[in-house]
């Protein structure tokens, strides 16, 4: 592999030099024939995605798709992928991935297997054991470059770790930056990865400042909240989990501070998306569709985000009124207290106090059920809302994919046009010129065609595997939520049996 | 006024403390309210039509009684405010509990001073609660002539005498006490009110939530769809029975305690509209005395009869005061206790209905595969 790299291709006009250090060997795809090379090789980082698939017995260049693809990217992309794996050396078929040594036995299956079912199958399909916490929010550093760390907690059994329980210190922009890695490799290729929380100016600002209240604390909160599921659900991904950049996010006690994260926070990828949806139809790519699996899918999914929108606006809308709920009975627990305390009549003056202390233990219960509101339900659905926009992204790749293989076919038909002109000149040279470029637009065509079934392959797998985490995911919180509930009744049950004896103690 | 009036009558045929005021009668305009009352003697039950108008009429008759010696010390319960069939928002603020929901807690209200009237031993004797109670036909409409019993007629200047200085330590006192109760007893009727209004939101936007649920259900044969349309169905029961939860307590909230800190700081209203009437007898007394010392020879003999005659009234109004005070304080205590214990129950069997309403919830989702 390392012969490959040093190796650059001829008039890569958009071949970037890569910037980090780390991130030197980006993706060469290897050929699935010479795992034991991969090995050998001491990469300290990256892997560009899952291993190689069924397409590998043809081993070819593929740098030489890397200028075409740039040329259809929106520019958005290049800023948001500055920080990873440049777009130009990203080939389309799904690359094997660069093994990293510590991986050690592990990957001896994933070489033995050919096919991504065979892997899941190995690895028990959705049942990963891995669990992630987010937790000890710090501050770090004062005033406007203030920051806050959070502790990232990881306990596993699986053999992809050197260790079954660690911890490391991470900021958000981190995690922005790990998104942003991975999302550069596989969205492209029809893996749904999920988005990172969204930025927050005024919360962070907040936070900075010293602000010590309870908005900024609650702002903590949620944003350790939304880190830890977004971790979780990126390592139940049996594909992401293996991913170098996680692991190294994971693991590594130090990681390089992700540059330009501005436009890594999924409100900067959902424009990036609307923006790269909008040239789609600029194109007004008229797809045949021969599949009407997609569009099948395309329309449900086009009505799931709208149910979930709505879903949503009623979730918060009741956490509102539960906040409010919270705050009157703190109120008439005061007044039941002054009215206590006017009392005359000492058995009632003092089942009113008892009366205040009730309500304002109902009080706290209507507060912890509200975040129970909030943080389940509201923040699950919210986060559906935002997985949605990453299934379009890939709805909408695999459409781009389609369309650079029938531009190839169109070039490659207008090359043997202008070749079949040519045999009736008498230059030989411009011949030979006309079939070389054939002979590459045909290997193109066929690289397109392979790409987009590959990515039409990779998502109906994504779609089928979203579709059982989204009902297993919500049922989990569902229980979470109705345990909540139970609770509840039982801490009121507990209080209004301690009151009745005094109510009933009056005269 | 015809039909079985027994003009010398001034005893109640009818027991107190169990009339009923079952339903009201919307004919778009007017409100009618049935009253059913117990015969004293066993045989039976009068039932009676009644509109506010004449639960005023009622009112008046109770305090235009000048014949009764110190009338105006008593505590008179209270009527609630009138109600309409179509309420402006103003006039649902100003009746606070007994404006929301149904016409549940106004009828409750209504009773409630009833039995209030027909249980006074002063107030009972008058033939008007005879009247209103056993009449078939509707009582007169004419209004009785106002009087200071009114409140309405209390011109602004005397409200100046409500700071004025007693000569009595106990009702010096009982004036100031009186004063901060009524000010907390609204505070906790307004702040639970309050509380009440935003449950039924709750219950509102948990049946939204679930109504949103059903629109996910999706058709097909698709085991994931199924599987997801299971999962909405399932959930939108859960949240009916929240919605049900939230609307049974704040129901709880409404029938016992809110009603009754209503009850409460409304009849601590009438105690301080009984005092400010001491206190403007005090005042004319003070000013009769004055007026005797002061007369010249020829009005004098004139001016200590009015100054004796004052002075008897102020006695009887004392009389009357300090025993109204002495019942209206069991009263309210007794009364706070029976809705204090209610609501305890009432919240406490609805928790436990709720609590395993939940549980089989939780039990169901858990079975599911």
């Amino acid at each position: 592999m390392a012969d490959r790299a040093t190796e650059p291709p001829p008039d890569r006009t958009d071949f970037h030099e890569v910037e980090d250090g780390e991130e030197l060997f980006v993706e060469p795809p290897e050929v699935q024939s010479q795992p034991a090379s991969l090995a050998a090789e001491d990469i300290s980082t990256n892997s560009n995605g899952p291993k190689q698939d069924l397409f590998d017995d043809d081993p070819e260049d593929l740098f030489a798709e890397a200028t075409e693809e740039v040329s259809l990217d929106s520019p958005e992309r290049d800023i948001l992928l500055s920080d990873g794996p440049s777009p130009a050396i990203t080939p389309i078929t799904p690359p094997t991935s660069v093994i990293t040594p510590r991986i050690g036995h592990a990957h001896d299956d994933m070489f033995t297997h050919s096919s991504f079912d065979e892997i899941e199958e190995d690895e028990g399909g959705d049942s990963l054991d891995i669990h992630i916490s987010v937790s000890d929010p710090e501050k770090v550093g004062d005033g406007m470059n203030a920051y806050m760390a959070y502790k990232v907690t990881t306990k596993t059994s699986l053999s992809l770790f050197k260790c079954n329980d660690f911890s490391v210190k991470r900021r958000f922009s981190d995690f922005l930056g790990l998104y942003s890695k991975l999302a550069s490799k596989y969205l492209h290729i029809g893996y749904i990865v999920p988005p990172a929380p969204e930025k927050s100016i005024v919360g962070m600002t907040k936070v900075k400042v010293g602000k010590e209240d309870q908005t900024s604390n609650e702002f903590v909160e949620k944003r350790r909240s939304a880190l830890e599921r977004y971790l979780m659900r990126t390592v139940k991904h049996p594909i992401l989990v293996k991913d170098p950049d996680v692991l190294q996010f994971l693991e590594s006690s130090e990681l390089p501070r992700a540059v330009n994260t501005q436009a890594l926070s999924s409100a900067g990828l959902l424009r990036m998306v609307n923006k790269a949806a909008d040239a789609v139809n600029k194109m007004t790519i008229k797809m045949n569709e021969s599949d009407a699996w997609f569009e099948e899918k395309q329309q449900h999914f086009e009505n799931l985000d709208s149910q979930l929108r709505k879903l949503h606006t009623s979730v918060e809308s009741l956490v509102c009124h539960r906040k409010e709920l919270s705050v009157n009975t703190a109120q008439f627990a005061k007044s039941a207290a002054m009215l206590g305390n006017s009392e005359d009549h000492t058995a009632l003056s003092r089942a009113l106090s008892q009366l205040a202390e009730v309500e304002e233990k109902i009080d706290q219960l209507h507060q912890d059920q509200a975040n129970a509101d909030f943080y389940l339900f509201s923040e699950l659905l919210g986060d559906y809302v935002r997985l949605l926009t990453a299934v379009k992204g890939v709805f909408d790749h695999r459409m781009k994919t389609w369309q650079k293989w029938q531009d190839s076919q169109v070039l490659l038909q207008k090359k043997r046009e202008a070749e079949a002109k040519l045999q009736f000149t008498n230059k030989p040279d411009k011949l030979q010129q006309a079939k070389d470029e054939i002979k590459e637009l045909e290997g193109k065509v066929q690289q397109g065609e392979r790409d987009f079934e590959q990515i039409s392959k990779t998502i109906r797998k994504e779609v089928s595997r979203f579709e059982k985490e989204r009902v297993k995911d919500f049922k989990t919180i569902i229980i979470k939520y109705l345990e909540s509930l139970v609770q509840t009744q039982h801490q009121l049950i507990k209080y209004w049996e301690a009151f009745l004896p005094e109510a009933k103690a009056i005269s | 006024m015809t039909g079985e009036v027994k003009e010398k009558m001034s005893v109640l045929t009818v027991h107190g403390h169990n009339i009923k005021v079952t339903e009201v009668l919307n004919d778009g305009d007017a409100l009618t309210f049935i009253i059913i009352s117990q015969k004293l003697s066993g045989t039976g039950e009068y039932h009676v039509h009644r509109t506010y108008e004449d639960f005023e009429w009622l009112q008046q008759h109770l305090f235009s009684q000048e014949d009764v010696p110190g009338i105006q010390g008593v505590i008179f319960p209270p009527l609630p405010a009138k109600s309409h069939v179509n309420m402006s928002a103003k006039v649902i603020k100003q009746l606070g509990f007994l404006g929301i929901g149904e016409w549940q807690l106004y009828c409750k209200a209504l009773e409630t001073f009833l039995h209030q009237v027909a249980g006074h031993s002063i107030l009972s004797k008058n033939k008007a609660v005879e009247v209103f109670l056993t009449n078939t036909d509707p009582p007169g409409r004419q209004r009785a002539k106002k009087n200071i019993l009114n409140r309405l007629s209390q011109a602004v200047e005397e409200l100046r005498k409500e700071g004025h200085k007693d000569v009595d330590e106990f009702f010096q006192s009982e004036r100031h006490h009186n004063h901060v109760m009524t000010c907390c007893a609204r505070t906790a009727a307004e702040k639970f009110l309050d509380v009440v209004l935003t449950e039924q939101k709750m219950a509102v936007a948990c049946g939204h939530f679930s109504t949103a649920l059903h629109l996910c259900v999706e058709p097909g044969e698709d085991p994931d769809k199924k599987a997801f349309s299971r999962v909405c169905v399932k959930l939108s029961e859960v949240f009916d029975s929240m919605k049900k939860n939230m609307t049974d307590v704040a129901q709880n909230n409404m029938i016992t305690l809110g009603l009754c800190l209503d009850l409460e700081s409304r009849y601590q209203e009438a105690e301080k509209e009984m005092l400010f009437r001491r206190t403007c007898k005090l005042v004319e007394l003070e000013t009769a005395t004055r007026n005797a010392e002061r007369a010249k020879p020829v009005k004098k003999a004139f001016m200590e009869e009015l100054k004796t005659a004052t002075e008897t009234e102020f006695e009887h109004i004392n009389g009357v005061a300090k025993k109204e005070i002495a019942y209206f304080g069991g009263v309210r205590v007794e009364m706070l206790q029976q809705s204090l214990v209610q609501w305890c129950e009432k919240q406490l069997l609805t928790a436990k209905e709720s609590a395993d309403q939940f549980n089989k919830h939780l039990q169901a989702f858990s079975g599911m595969v």
